[in-house]
């Protein structure tokens, strides 16, 4: 045998992908997604658009809480693009206790039905609550920072497509600097939303100093349910942001959901981190950085930077965000 | 036990005898007296093990509650005015999904100008948001209507506001009998859901509903009102029967047997009209009194019944429909349809203004006199009113209208007489 095929090192991932092949992998440490017992808690059917980067996270996660709590689980839902395509009567694609009650006030829904369960002395269900990034960021804020400020008994899912997409693509308090939306269009002297604009919930949270709060990717499938299955195993508040591309509101080609939410992490621009009572503990590594162009330029979103003329400044600005991200959160080391 | 308590104690101890298992609350003037001591009640381990939640807005205080409630437990909170309008979304919410709430109003004005006083216009700005609402007479009344709205709420699983005046009644020491706990669990059945969240059997609450069904969702709520009617004369006997005394109800009279005149009016000033009443029946004057009890649904065929032989009523109301006039007038006129009554709206009591026997006296007298104007303000000053508006002619930046009235009535300090 020639002396370079013996050295030739097995790649337990998907060439350009590090996403290991679950065949690859031995039981245990196979996904929730990939057992045949795992409980579809946000079944098919549902009315969700092609490539959907919010029904596969919250199935993800949801599927995950269900094997972690031992099927003793309640979700909340805000108003938004997840409770619209998954719920109209009498084809609720649930297989879960599912409840929406309103846009602002899912986390404050979730805290009631965690002192229900405490008045009644079960201590064996979880409850989760879950909205978009409108509902959380911006308008029921409010009820999260009581939530968390409180400690209550609950899991919070933030799934984030960085604007309101239910209501046609409008800016939220998530969308990112120079994306254009239907209220931050690309006309003008600055095309898109304002830099300097917006708000970084993990960090707020974070602040409130709650036993745990995560980011994740819809792309890293391993990282995304070991982090629910971890908080679940915790008691109090806990909140986990999950970065969830939106091929309707961001211009993304449906079939690259998953290659745009990954480029979002390899670049730096979406960090993903984990933090215990108000401290970091650790950050998931970049691989292999790659400019933030490779991200931008799959969504039309951003088609105003690159020109004719290229936004060269715009586009420099994003990349030192990106930057910031990889020293703040370790990403390279 | 019969003692001499304030209004706010008394509700307390009334809803702790309830066992509600979830109470979330947020301060506003005048509920709190009633949440402090059941926040202290809930520490001391009286109220089994509920669980009290100081939250960060009245629109988490009941959306704390829809989701205990939906988890099958029974629930409390108390506010007012502002407070009422910030939780409006979640009010309409809670009566939508059917959750029996039982939530204090502790009736006080709604600003602009900010003012912390008593009338209806909390409770009446979210009449139409599906909850029943009960008006109190008295405290006696205010205590025994919050037991009766838990067995009526979940009876029906609909949510209900017991509504008693800020201050008038919150804030009053009057001797008030508290039932003892073996009455109240003799009355008050364990709450038994129609609908929880359980891991055992999901069920998907508050899904979207599109035009194929929300009328028909719509009308059966509406017929759960109109069951209201039936069920609580039924809660008063049983009441009756637990309690020794006569509670409640959708609507009653005060000596109307032959009066030409009726005084129409809800809440603690009907004591207020009965003795005005007295004084006009010494006189020879044929008056009597209608108290509403339940403003929510409205008992239309109650209210025509006891109207029988009037020709003259008159509303007194602590609201006002700006732009249109009166809010229960317009409810009694309808209930009136057909019937040859002449309906006077009197507009009293706004923002705490004091509503006193010979105002109420003159005012009966004009009214049988046909001297009333529509809708008349009870004790308005004109003057004021005239000098502002000649003010506003001739001045373009004429500034804020209430500072200038007050300082043109030479008022230093509020004064609540």
């Amino acid at each position: 045998m020639d002396e370079a095929m013996t050295t030739e090192r097995i790649k337990f991932y998907q060439t350009g992908t590090f996403t290991a092949g679950n065949r690859l992998l031995d039981e245990a440490t196979r996904t929730v997604q990939s057992r045949l017992d795992r409980t579809n808690s946000l079944n098919s059917g549902h009315r969700a658009c092609q490539g959907c980067g919010e029904a596969l996270g919250a199935r993800y996660a949801l599927d995950a809480a269900m094997r972690a709590s031992h099927n003793q689980l309640i979700a909340v839902n805000a108003t938004g693009c997840l409770e619209v395509f998954s719920s109209p009567y009498p084809e609720s694609a649930w297989q879960i206790p599912w409840m929406h009650s309103l846009f602002g006030n899912a986390p404050a829904v979730a805290s009631g039905i965690a002192a229900a369960l405490r008045a009644k002395r079960r201590d064996d269900v979880t409850v989760i609550a879950q909205g978009g990034d409108g509902a959380t960021v911006d308008i029921g804020f409010g009820c999260l920072s009581g939530m968390f400020e409180r400690n209550d008994d609950v899991l919070y899912l933030c799934y984030d497509n960085e604007a309101y997409m239910n209501t046609g693509i409008q800016r939220s308090g998530a969308t990112p600097p120079f994306a254009r939306t239907n209220t931050t269009q690309a006309v003008g002297e600055h095309p898109g939303n304002p830099i300097g604009n917006g708000k970084n919930v993990p960090r707020i949270a974070l602040a409130h100093g709650i036993p745990y709060v995560a980011t994740a990717s819809v792309a890293d499938l391993h990282d995304l349910e070991r982090k629910v299955t971890k908080a679940i195993g915790v008691r109090g508040a806990r909140y986990i942001h999950v970065h969830v591309p939106c091929p309707l509101g961001w211009g993304s080609d449906p079939a690259h959901t998953m290659k745009v939410a990954r480029l979002a992490v390899e670049s730096g621009l979406f960090p993903l981190f984990e933090a215990e009572f108000g401290k970091i503990i650790c950050s998931t590594p970049i691989r292999r950085k790659v400019p933030v162009e490779r991200y931008l330029e799959l969504q039309t979103r951003f088609k105003h930077l690159f020109g004719p003329p290229q936004d060269t400044e715009a586009l420099a600005a994003i990349q030192a965000m990106a930057d910031d991200n990889i020293a703040v959160y370790g990403l390279m080391e | 036990m019969r003692m001499q308590i304030e209004g706010s104690q008394a509700v307390a101890d009334a809803i702790a005898l309830c066992q509600p298992e979830v109470i979330a609350a947020y301060p506003i003037s005048p509920q709190t007296h009633i949440v402090e001591r059941l926040s202290r009640k809930t520490k001391q381990g009286h109220i089994g093990r509920c669980q009290f939640l100081n939250v960060e807005s009245e629109f988490a205080a009941l959306s704390v509650l829809i989701g205990a409630s939906a988890s099958g437990a029974r629930t409390y909170t108390a506010t007012s005015s502002q407070g009422l309008l910030f939780m409006a979304e979640a009010v309409y919410n809670a009566a939508g999904l059917g959750l029996p709430i039982v939530m204090t109003i502790a009736n006080r004005a709604i600003g602009a100008p900010i003012n912390i006083w008593n009338d209806h216009s909390d409770s009446m700005a979210l009449r139409d948001a599906e909850w029943i609402q009960l008006f109190a007479e008295d405290n006696q009344d205010a205590v025994d209507l919050h037991i009766q709205a838990f067995r009526l709420a979940e009876s029906l699983s609909c949510p209900v506001m017991v509504c008693m005046d800020g201050y008038v009644l919150t804030h009053a020491y009057e001797p008030v009998d508290v039932p003892d706990a073996v009455q109240v669990n003799a009355y008050l059945p364990p709450y038994d859901p129609v609908q929880v969240l359980d891991p055992e059997r999901p069920v998907s609450i508050g899904a979207m509903v599109g035009p194929e069904a929300f009328t028909e969702v719509k009308y059966f709520s509406h017929q759960q009102h109109l069951r209201a009617l039936e069920v609580m004369p039924e809660l008063v006997e049983a009441f009756e029967q637990h309690f020794q005394r006569r509670s409640g109800g959708l609507c009653s009279a005060y000596r109307m047997e032959d009066a030409d005149i009726a005084v129409i009016a809800m809440g603690s000033v009907i004591g207020t009209i009965k003795d005005a009443v007295d004084e006009l029946r010494n006189t020879g004057v044929r008056v009597g009194c209608v108290k509403i009890g339940c403003y929510r649904p409205f008992p239309k065929f109650q209210v025509s019944a006891l109207l029988e032989k009037t020709t003259r009523v008159i509303v007194v109301e602590k609201d006002l429909a700006v732009g249109m006039g009166g809010i229960v007038s317009a409810d009694v006129q309808s209930a009136l349809q057909g019937r040859q009554i002449s309906v006077h709206t009197v507009i009293a009591g706004l923002g705490g203004r004091s509503i006193s026997t010979s105002s109420l006296k003159h005012m009966i007298l004009e009214a049988r006199a046909e001297r009333l104007t529509e809708p008349y303000f009870l004790d308005l000053n004109k003057t004021v009113i005239e000098q502002e508006l000649a003010r506003r002619r001739d001045i373009r930046r004429a500034g804020p209208v209430a500072e200038h009235m007050l300082q043109t009535m030479n008022v230093i300090g509020t004064k609540v007489s």
